[in-house]
């Protein structure tokens, strides 16, 4: 039962919050990883910086990064303009390091490795940008699937293929992040695993315990990369199709 | 690049095994119908364990015979606190944080570009204060060189002036002395006449003993000093 990899992704049910619409609510392990994300990220970012010193101390800097970071990748993506969803991408971007890195700790849920959770994610980017495009440029955000300088027989063609690569965006999106997240946690938890079942040998299993020991070290710091480098991956994907809500003609 | 895609296969082989154990009873509507047999060799490899710990935790755990992150049931509860907990998020950083950041970033920068200006300001300032110090200066060394060659000019003006006059007064007082000498000189050829002619008198009275008539006397001298 120790070993079992995927026992780390089940969802606990704490109590239930009642039916509606014949589905249940309760509230879960997901339910408390989240509320912990979100005061974690508001209370760091918020008591970080409510000095304003002109020279940052060590935590301010380290806040003072996070937003430079997050304002120069969406400015690169989505121009200045993009800016007016800065507060949108910066809390997708503190949101899913967040959680990457909470499922860096023992017994704590990875939240982002549910499925629903990403696929949530991805959905309320694309709400905004097709809710922001159709606000914006009204049936003119249509044009985003007509590439300019096309000719007129291909059109259909190259606006069936436009079509299909924006609705997968999402599924993209979601999956490439839930994947990344599920087998780090699994490929770490089975050599984890290794080490104990080898260790239970005897002397020449703790020898041998050796190696899957290292290889837990290693992929964990794998992990740590890849839990920075995932929440990056989503921010920036979201900059580029914020782009095309703010520029929806290619 | 090599590592998403890696780590992608190793997740199918384990979703797989996962959905294979799934659609073995016959309840739910399975999303991957026949994807299962094509990974059966990399599954074999290292899935008895977790399937073998999985389906004794199975009964315990009671309804969830799924993979965890696939159970459908779960899903109205976790879009639920989702949502909750983007939206607060959301609304924190739009409220509270990003507008504080902001400040200290904006204004450090305010700060920079203000205090650049400033140093600007300054420079240019200076710049000009050296550039009429500069100005004053050559002025001034004009100045002193035209009142110098003034000052030359005058004393050179003054002295031509004196040299002029001492020598005009000494050409007046040559001039004079010269007349004053020609009198003399005139007087005493005159007086030379009269003595010669005493002379010649005297001279003549001695020889032959016997005055000569004045008026020969003069005519004899001034013929001889006439020739």
């Amino acid at each position: 039962m120790a070993n079992d990899p995927i026992h780390q992704f089940q969802i606990h049910e704490y109590f239930p919050l009642g039916q509606f619409g014949g589905m249940e609510f309760h509230f879960t392990n997901s339910a408390l990883t989240m509320i912990a994300n979100v005061a974690v990220v508001t209370g760091f970012l918020y008591f970080a910086t409510t000095k304003k010193s002109l020279v940052p101390g060590r935590v301010q800097s380290v806040a003072e990064m996070a937003y430079e970071f997050v304002a120069s990748t969406l400015k690169s993506s989505a121009g200045t303009e993009g800016m007016r969803f800065f507060p949108f991408v910066f809390s997708l971007f503190m949101f899913i390091l967040t959680a990457n890195l909470f499922g860096m700790f023992p017994y704590f849920l990875t939240a982002t490795s549910q499925i629903i959770i990403t696929f949530a994610l991805a959905m309320t980017v694309m709400l905004v940008v097709v809710g922001y495009g159709f606000y914006r440029h009204g049936m003119h955000f249509l044009g985003l699937f007509v590439p300019s300088g096309v000719p007129g027989a291909v059109i259909p063609l190259v606006s069936a293929i436009e079509v299909i690569s924006f609705l997968s965006r999402p599924i993209s999106l979601s999956v490439r992040l839930f994947a990344n997240m599920l087998a780090g946690h699994i490929t770490l938890k089975v050599f984890a695993g290794f080490v104990v079942t080898l260790a239970g040998l005897g002397v020449a299993g703790i020898g041998g315990a050796i190696v899957p020991l290292l290889m837990t070290v290693a992929l964990t710091a794998l992990e740590f990369l890849v839990a920075f480098l995932q929440a990056y991956v989503f921010t920036i994907l979201t900059c580029m199709y914020l782009n095309d809500a703010l520029h929806p003609g290619h | 690049m090599t590592l998403f895609l890696d780590s992608g296969s190793q997740m199918t082989w384990l979703v797989t095994s996962a959905s294979a154990q799934e659609a073995a009873p016959p309840a739910p509507a399975a999303p991957q119908p026949n994807s299962a047999p094509p990974p059966a060799p990399a599954a074999d490899a290292h899935a008895p364990s977790p399937d073998a710990t999985h389906s004794a935790v199975g009964a315990p755990e009671g309804h969830k015979g799924a993979f965890p992150p696939f159970d459908v049931h779960t899903f109205p509860s976790q879009i639920f606190w989702f949502v909750i907990c983007f939206g607060v998020l959301y609304l924190l950083m739009k409220r509270l944080v990003v507008p504080q950041i902001a400040e200290i970033v904006e204004g450090r920068a305010a700060k920079i570009a203000g205090d650049i200006a400033e140093a600007q300001r300054l420079r240019l300032q200076s710049d000009t204060a050296l550039s009429t110090y500069e100005k004053a200066l050559a002025d001034a060394r004009a100045s002193s060189q035209k009142i110098a060659q003034a000052a030359t000019d005058k004393a050179k003006a003054e002295a031509d002036a004196r040299r002029h006059a001492i020598e005009a007064e000494l050409t007046a007082k040559l001039a004079d002395a010269e007349g004053r000498i020609g009198d003399i000189k005139t007087k005493a050829l005159a007086d030379v006449g009269a003595i010669a002619e005493d002379a010649a008198g005297a001279v003549v009275h001695a020889l032959i003993g016997q005055q000569p008539s004045p008026e020969e006397v003069s005519a004899a001298v001034s013929t001889v000093r006439g020739s």
